[in-house]
């Protein structure tokens, strides 16, 4: 049968969207880090549960720790993101608040991750 | 004739499919659905990860406020089902990365591994509050 898609539109394989595979590869890139990421920070909060702000200051800015809470924090924002992203997409219709809403949420896991990120670095400068 | 056909023009609401609330309830779909709803309660548990950190740079003063809300009944309430949609939604995230290599979608591999991941939540749950408790 014969494709009706140009050839170059085929060789680039991204589709009506532009976008290709990359969203769902990237929730999957990390689905995939926040598997070890995620059991090692729920076995480290109960280490951490009721610890004072002296044990969270000496536990954040431990490098492996700051390393480790940072590569969870990028992995956490982005993986939200992409997964509100598809619940926004799904259920609202209306286009202006459809793009407000995806807008809103990307700019608070941006914030949220920078804010956190900046705090680790803090705690991680202030403790070395 | 036109304005019959646009979509703007359309007057009374159209039906939508699927009518879900005809279906009888089954592991598959409500499992599916669950691992929708805890992603979401997971979005919104990240603003006291976020707060935590953030409270933690800021200072003695501000740490202890967010500390004192995790540890209020309601702060321990709100923890308790984070980690319970933490865990389903790992465990069932697993479930999904097996399915993305093409396994498992027969319908008795499914029903089992829905169970298996039911029954991991309850355990890894217990395991986790048991532990917390006890430290």
């Amino acid at each position: 049968m014969a494709s009706l898609r140009s050839p170059l539109g085929r060789a680039r394989g991204l589709g009506s969207a532009k976008d290709g595979t990359h969203h769902w590869w990237a929730q999957r890139v990390t689905a995939i880090a926040l598997v070890p990421l995620v059991l090692w920070f729920v076995v480290s909060a109960i280490g951490l549960a009721g610890a004072s702000h002296a044990a969270a200051l000496a536990w954040i800015g431990h490098p492996l720790n700051a390393v480790l809470l940072a590569a969870l924090v990028v992995a956490v924002f982005h993986h939200a993101q992409l997964g509100l992203q598809v619940v926004i997409e799904d259920y609202v219709h209306c286009e202006a608040i459809k793009i407000a809403a995806l807008l809103a949420v990307k700019a608070a896991c941006w914030l949220l991750a920078a804010a956190a990120l900046l705090s680790i670095v803090r705690i991680f400068v202030s403790a070395s | 004739m036109a304005s019959q056909t646009s979509p703007g023009a359309t007057k009374r609401p159209r039906p939508l499919s699927p009518h879900l609330q005809i279906y009888r309830p089954q592991i598959t779909s409500v499992l599916s659905i669950t691992h929708r709803a805890t992603g979401v309660a997971l979005a919104a548990g990240t603003l006291l990860l976020a707060a935590w950190i953030i409270a933690a740079a800021i200072g003695p003063g501000a740490y202890a406020r967010v500390a004192g809300f995790a540890g209020s009944w309601f702060g321990q309430l709100l923890l308790f089902g984070w980690s319970v949609a933490l865990f389903y939604h790992l465990l069932n995230g697993i479930r999904h990365l097996v399915w993305d290599t093409g396994r498992g979608f027969d319908l008795a591999t499914m029903e089992k591994s829905g169970k298996a991941v039911v029954a991991g939540t309850v355990v890894l749950t217990a395991l986790a509050w048991i532990l917390a408790k006890a430290v």
